[in-house]
């Protein structure tokens, strides 16, 4: 039986950084899935991907989430940056958790939709809760052969981890 | 589930064997309904990934219903909550004819803007309880549609049947096709 969930790419940062990029991602699985599972240097910094190092406005984003107190939704048109985490927290600790599923990345002939689940813990002072988001990217469609990681902000931090798989339809 | 996933992958690159492709359906233009048939049941659970849109007229999202083993008795009940960018809102039905994923599908055709949805069915076939399902489903359309600009959902279903699952139908809640390049693709994944 071919494999039909494989990893593709992991990294763990040894130093703290302020972008970790894949490349070169190979066009032959049907889905990506990025999971990451991070810290950041600063305070309620969402983290954010771009694909193809497109850095023009193509992205938007709807997001739900919930706080412990009350759920919210939330829109961002025309962005230069896909958030699949609004809000990462809390500050200089890996505490944040976060999967996306990047849907027929690989074909040139529809837009790319990122549906991604997320959770952050904290002690409650810097927006801990828990999140589901989509994002479209709608370039000119593309096959998507790299993928940058960022912060609004701020780094990185060491240790922390992410690691791409890719699944294969029959 | 994903997580079990990922974990299991995590532990040897071997272990991603224990998730295997079963079937997949991608359009090559309009169609009433998907239906994945005579589904075998040597896996624990079931992953439905999809792309989807479809043809309806008005508004920017249409949801999916779905169904199992042809049953269309009022055998079924979901709840879901869903962003609209604006506000979170829960909807629900019980005592329905199908399990409804909201959205499912997106209806800007004549763009490539589509809406994603991943559908975990779980212990598919234990006829000693009913099956319980649960879907992330999102579309964005940018903004573009007023009043609609999209959605994102967390949803569970049931269905009240201890058969095993071997078939699964997805139609268009308000009668409206699939369309060209919408893509369903069903996993196994082993206990």
């Amino acid at each position: 039986m071919p494999k039909t969930y494989e990893p593709i790419a992991t990294t763990t940062l040894g130093t703290a950084s302020a972008t970790v990029t894949f490349s070169s991602i190979p066009g032959t699985y049907t889905d990506l899935i990025l999971v990451g599972n991070f810290g950041h240097s600063q305070v309620n910094e969402g983290l954010w991907l771009q694909f193809n190092g497109d850095t023009a406005s193509n992205y938007s984003l709807t997001t739900l989430y919930g706080n412990g107190t009350s759920a919210l939704s939330a829109r961002e048109s025309n962005q230069t940056k896909a958030f699949v985490s609004y809000y990462v927290a809390p500050v200089n600790a890996i505490s944040t958790l976060t999967i996306c599923q990047i849907m027929n990345y690989s074909n040139a002939t529809t837009n790319k939709t990122v549906i991604s689940r997320s959770n952050r813990t904290d002690t409650g002072s810097n927006l801990p809760g828990t999140e589901a988001s989509v994002n479209l990217w709608r370039k000119t469609p593309e096959a998507i052969n790299s993928i940058t990681i960022s912060l609004n902000a701020g780094n990185i931090i060491s240790g922390s981890t992410f690691t791409l798989y890719g699944i294969k339809a029959a | 589930m994903i997580g079990n996933i990922v974990a299991a992958i995590t532990d040897g690159g071997e272990a991603a064997t224990d998730f295997e492709s079963i079937a997949t359906v991608t359009l090559s233009g309009t169609q009433a309904n998907i239906e994945f048939t005579s589904i075998p049941g040597t896996y624990k659970h079931l992953q439905l990934r999809g792309f989807a849109q479809c043809n309806r007229s008005t508004y920017g999202t249409d949801d999916i219903k779905m169904q199992f083993n042809s049953d269309t008795g009022s055998n079924y009940s979901f709840h879901a909550v869903r962003g609209t960018g604006a506000a979170a809102e829960s909807t629900s039905g019980v005592s329905q004819a199908h399990i409804l994923l909201v959205p499912g599908a997106g209806t800007q055709t004549g763009t490539a803007t589509f809406c994603a949805t991943i559908t975990d069915i779980l212990d598919y076939t234990d006829t000693n309880k009913y099956t319980t399902v649960r879907v992330l489903n999102g579309t964005d359309l940018n903004g573009t549609v007023a009043g609609f600009p999209g959605y994102v959902a967390l949803s569970s279903g049931s269905w009240r049947n201890t058969n095993a699952i071997t078939s699964i139908k997805m139609t268009i809640n308000t009668g409206a096709s699939f369309t060209q390049y919408t893509h369903f693709a069903l996993y196994g994944i082993k206990g």
